[in-house]
């Protein structure tokens, strides 16, 4: 049990009647990086949004770790329990430089009183360096996150998961609007993180989703429809038949 | 006048035997002693002869006098500044009246009593229902012993139903105060079917010296009457609160449109319903001018002319600053509010800042009354009524036509809507000039019962804003339950809170509800509540 | 960079009203065209508090995105707190001389003081519920609605809401604070005359000192780690949310702090004007309020108080010379700057200064 870092059982939310999630059922191992993908609408987002406290499931188990149980925690909490996500439109700050955008996602004191007297000790401008360096922004540390281009703002906000030193980070859809060479690095990038923590990527590109080389999950109508290897999904019946349609 | 002539004769030919009994009786009224002449007027009122009606009304006003030159009763008149004196039975003239040439037949607070109650009796009978009706309520007091042969009677060959209960319930009450045992004991138990103060106030006073089996019953029929009177403060305080929510809802239903539809703070919402206030009063003033004889239908008149003026502001709101402003609520809340005090300034410089006047057609004036506890006014009913009409034509508006279908598409996925080639700029205008139009509707209405001043509207945003948001914001149902839920709070909670605690609770309790559930009671959930 | 040099300019040329606006009025004498009447004192030192409760305003609306329509409310209960101060100080020279109740409870025919005007007889008292009472309403009104996430167009609508509530419980005589007509017929403050010359000068030393203060209070929020997270808030609160900041502990504390200043700038309009009244709750001047910010521009402080003394010295020259006029330039202010203006007169400014300098570089 204490090895998988996520462990999602019989989760169902329905909106109104619309059923998004449907006893979906997800482990992901601790380490492991796994791949979503799924047609519109198969619930990939509503599961990010049970797993980071933004819904709460109508049923079902949702635990972090082994014992934590997500369910019953906030956004804030949750984050700080270790848990990164990555929104599909790139979200960053985009009045502060790139360095604040950092900053304000580095792992410290989260509460009012302490980042009004915060200061920036040497340890932590190093690392604050050392991911610029990471995620290419060096150059750009001091500009305006709004000025970047939407490649560079997808980087800045990977880089402020890794800021956050997060144990699991949920990742949805990072190279949508990228170029080859750019999905290219972000690949790279993302293969270098998964050496260090669990990663669970949501992803529409085939392409992409070959590249990380991972176990796949295929998400349908709110639950898993099938997993295991790409090549052993894709020549899966059930998933050519969603994916060509009916 | 004729009638007042002829009635007299007639009865005097139908019944000559008592004609000079009446004038003998007549003269018992120079007695001295004040019970004496309760007597008198008791047997004056028992012999039914109506032409004791002069008389006893001339008494009562003080006008019964006696001529000091021949001992004779008269009536003394007074008209256009002149005195004379007139035949105390048959009204004849007597010629003109000297001061100090008569003495006045004095009357105290007792002997006003005897002679109302007398002269109720008398008119029992007449033929206008009307005064009938009056005869039996204003006996319900003082009716006496003598009184019972005439109120039963009058009671069998009463044929209008309204006077029948009426007299029903004087007869009840004479029998309670003098019937016979049985008689009181049956009195008691029709009373207890009219469920008004007077009634509670007789068992009263009755239980005070009634015993055995007529004690319980007065108790019987006081209990149930006092809990019949509970349920109709009930039934007015949910007259009230369905009242006060019809205004709510026609206030906040324009803003439903323009805030949940279109998602526009429309801060000067109330001064749209301002503007329809005051179409009224000019359409009423034109009419008088023009067309006098019409004037109970300019109001019907300034229906559609508040809709067309307020909704032709609305269009133009939006195409000149609205539109600048979407996506960026907060703005347009400064903007619109901005609007709003320039309408303001605009009106009180055009018509002044003291309240204008709008006459209340005929048809919606007056009350209807269901028993004594429960009184429901005319032109409260009126915008109930109209306030549930706009509802559901709105409703259906917005659900089966043509351009319902454009504006919901267009509150749905604007970018959709442009690519199926709906024209969203315009749709959005027209949406915001519909909202703007029921805002004058609800002026109309408003103009009714309430001020019409520059600062009218300013009255009702910020409790249209409670409903709207209360209620859940995009949905028409919503804000109906929305209106009628904070109408029918705030009229429950003002006989325990007083009306401005009562506010003041009110909006407390909305404030808190908002924070349990921040998006209404009927919000949206899912995506599209996110957007 | 330029906002930072600019601040200190700012601050020494607030300091240095501070001080030469008291000494043109007192030393310089009254022949001379240097003076400065009284009356000029007294009216720029309210200009100053209202500067006061405008950087208030533009601490959470223009770093944190929270528009309050309420905070007016905090304003008059600052000053109501600090009338009551006042009112005790009459004693017994009120109309009806009597040393225990204010005059208005006399007339009300009360018997005694009501508990909660304890201890306002006591300056310090009265000063320390100048900030804890709007401090306490604030930090328990925000802890709510932050807390149930009231965000945007719902919170400015409840905070309207608020505003109007109290104005309605103002109104009434037997809340005790005076019903209509409120506090007023003020005599001393500290045992001196509020209507000398002195004491006149002295309240605008306090308004200009406090603005200075409050000024770099707030200098040394939006400058720090949490003056950054702050605007995090206001630009993308989700993300906020998802790096581990509990988004309602920084709404709650900077709303308590903006309302705390906007409580001492009532205590500071109050001795200086006369008067407190319900009509200081009233939702069209909070409203008001935020036109003074979106005039000078939001989040950038100055600009909140330039925009108030601007505002304000129109509005005092208007309502005196054409009082027909006046709504209709308030109205098409509130237009003309959310259309024309979005970034207020500051942010317009080193807009272009910014676009210039850019084209400059490249």
């Amino acid at each position: 049990m204490s090895e998988d870092v996520l462990y999602l059982d019989g989760i169902s939310v329905s909106f109104g009647g619309f059923k998004a999630l449907n006893d979906l059922s997800l482990v992901v191992e601790t380490g492991e990086m796994r791949a979503i993908i799924g047609p519109n609408g198969a619930g990939k987002t509503t599961m990010m949004d049970i797993i980071t406290g933004r819904t709460r499931p109508d049923k079902g188990i949702a635990l972090f770790q082994g014992d934590i149980d997500l369910t019953r925690r906030d956004e804030a909490e949750i984050a700080n329990l270790g848990i990164g996500r990555k929104f599909q439109k790139p979200t960053v700050f985009e009045s502060h430089s790139v360095e604040d955008n950092l900053q304000l996602a580095q792992k410290a004191p989260r509460g009012p009183f302490a980042t009004l007297l915060a200061k920036l000790s040497g340890a932590q401008r190093d690392a604050i360096d050392e991911t610029l360096e990471t995620i290419a922004l060096t150059q750009d540390r001091d500009r305006m996150a709004g000025e970047l281009s939407h490649g560079q703002k997808q980087w800045l906000e990977i880089g402020m998961l890794l800021m956050q030193q997060p144990e699991l980070l949920l990742v949805d859809e990072p190279v949508a609007g990228m170029t080859d060479a750019e999905t290219e690095q972000t690949a790279d990038l993302l293969r270098g993180i998964a050496k260090t923590r669990s990663v669970v990527v949501v992803e529409h590109d085939m392409e992409f989703v070959r590249a990380l080389g991972t176990k796949v999950s295929v998400l349908h109508e709110g639950s898993v429809l099938s997993e295991g290897p790409l090549d052993v999904v894709q020549n899966d019946e059930k998933v050519i038949e969603v994916y060509l349609g009916r | 006048m004729l009638r007042r002539l002829l009635l007299p004769l007639l009865l005097l030919f139908a019944s000559p035997a008592f004609a000079d009994q009446t004038a003998e009786l007549l003269e018992g009224l120079k007695a001295k002693s004040y019970a004496a002449k309760i007597a008198v007027v008791e047997k004056l009122a028992a012999s039914g002869d109506a032409r004791v009606v002069a008389p006893l009304t001339a008494m009562l006003n003080g006008r019964l006098h006696i001529r000091k030159s021949d001992g004779l009763i008269v009536v003394l008149e007074k008209k256009d500044g002149k005195r004379r004196f007139l035949n105390a039975l048959t009204g004849e003239p007597l010629g003109p009246a000297k001061s100090r040439s008569s003495k006045k037949i004095r009357v105290n607070n007792r002997l006003r009593g005897v002679l109302r109650g007398a002269l109720g009796s008398l008119t029992l009978f007449s033929t206008d229902p009307a005064q009938r009706l009056n005869a039996a309520q204003s006996m319900f007091k003082s009716a006496g012993a003598d009184s019972l042969p005439a109120l039963a009677k009058a009671y069998l060959n009463e044929t209008n139903d309204g006077v029948r209960e009426a007299l029903a319930r004087t007869l009840a009450a004479a029998r309670l105060r003098h019937g016979t045992d049985e008689e009181k004991l049956a009195a008691a138990h029709i009373l207890a079917d009219y469920p008004d103060r007077g009634v509670r106030d007789l068992l009263a006073k009755t239980a005070q010296t009634a015993k055995g089996d007529l004690l319980v019953a007065v108790k019987q029929a006081d209990a149930s009457i006092e809990q019949r009177l509970a349920f109709f403060d009930i039934l007015q305080n949910l007259f009230q609160g369905l009242s006060l929510g019809s205004v709510l809802l026609l206030a906040a239903i324009g803003l439903a449109i323009t805030f949940g539809v279109m998602g526009v703070i429309n801060m000067a919402h109330g001064e749209m319903v301002m503007l329809g206030a005051y179409t009224t009063h000019v359409v009423q003033v034109v009419m008088q001018q023009y067309y006098p004889g019409a004037i109970t239908q300019s109001l019907l008149l300034s229906i559609p002319a508040a809709f067309l003026i307020a909704g032709l502001f609305g269009v133009f709101l939006e195409r000149s600053v609205i539109r600048f402003l979407y996506g960026r609520p907060l703005e347009t809340l400064l903007a619109t509010w901005g609007l709003s005090l320039m309408l303001q300034q605009f009106v009180r410089s055009i018509f002044g800042p003291t309240n204008r006047e709008v006459i209340a057609p005929s048809w919606m004036s007056g009350a209807i009354e269901i028993t004594g506890g429960l009184v429901l006014t005319n032109n409260r009913i009126c915008i109930i009524i109209f306030a549930v009409l706009v509802f559901l034509v709105l409703t259906l508006l917005i659900r089966y036509t043509d351009f319902g279908l454009r504006m919901r598409a267009v509150t749905q996925n604007r970018a959709m809507a442009d690519a199926v080639g709906i024209r969203s700029s315009w749709v959005d205008a027209l949406t915001f000039g519909l909202g703007s139009g029921v805002a004058g509707l609800a002026g109309v209405a408003l103009s009714q019962i309430d001020n019409v001043s520059p600062n009218l509207g300013q009255g009702y945003i910020i409790d249209s804003f409670l409903v709207v948001v209360f209620g859940g914001v995009g949905n028409l149902w919503g804000t109906l339950v929305g209106a009628l839920s904070l109408g029918m709070a705030n009229k429950f909670l003002e006989p325990y809170a007083g009306a401005v605690l009562g506010k003041i609770l009110i909006l407390v309790l909305v404030i808190l509800f908002i924070q349990k559930r921040p998006r209404g009671l009927f919000a949206l959930k899912g995506r599209a509540a996110e957007a | 960079m330029r906002f930072v040099t600019s601040h200190w300019i700012f601050s020494a040329l607030l300091a240095a009203i501070t001080i030469i606006v008291p000494v043109l009025n007192l030393a310089v004498p009254e022949g001379s065209a240097l003076h400065i009447p009284t009356y000029a004192v007294s009216l720029f030192g309210k200009y100053l508090a209202f500067a006061l409760l405008a950087l208030a305003v533009d601490l959470i609306w223009g770093y944190c995105g929270i528009l309050s329509l309420g905070h007016g409310a905090f304003f008059a209960l600052g000053g109501y707190a600090m009338g009551m101060y006042l009112m005790r100080q009459i004693g017994d020279r009120g109309v009806y001389g009597n040393a225990e109740l204010p005059d208005f409870m006399v007339f009300l025919n009360w018997q005694e003081l009501p508990w909660y005007w304890y201890g306002f007889d006591n300056f310090f008292f009265a000063m320390a519920m100048v900030m804890l009472v709007p401090g306490l309403l604030a930090f328990i009104f925000g802890w709510f609605a932050f807390r149930s996430r009231v965000s945007g167009v719902y919170l400015s609508i409840i905070t309207q809401a608020m505003t109007f509530a109290l104005m309605l419980a103002f109104f009434r005589n037997d809340m005790g604070f005076g019903g209509n007509n409120g506090l007023t017929d003020f005599k001393e403050l500290l045992g001196f005359d509020l209507r000398s010359q002195g004491m006149r000068a002295a309240l605008f030393i306090a308004s200009g000192g406090a603005l200075l203060a409050g000024f770099l209070i707030c200098r040394v929020i939006v400058t720090s780690k949490l003056g950054k997270i702050l605007i995090g808030i206001r630009d993308a609160e989700s993300r906020t949310r998802f790096l581990g900041y509990r988004v309602e502990h920084y709404k709650v504390f900077v709303f308590t702090v903006s309302a705390v200043m906007a409580g001492i700038a009532g205590a500071l309009y109050v001795p200086q004007v006369g008067i407190i009244n319900p009509g200081e709750f009233a939702p069209a001047n909070s409203i008001e309020i935020v036109v003074w910010v979106a005039l000078g521009g939001r989040g950038t402080l100055i600009g909140a108080i330039m925009g108030a003394v601007l505002v304000n010295m129109a509005k005092s020259y208007f309502t005196a010379a054409f009082p027909e006029i006046w709504l209709f330039a308030l109205g098409g202010l509130f237009i003309a700057v959310t259309l024309f203006l979005p970034r207020g007169i500051l942010g317009g400014i080193s807009g272009s200064l910014n676009m210039l300098s850019a084209r400059s570089r490249s």
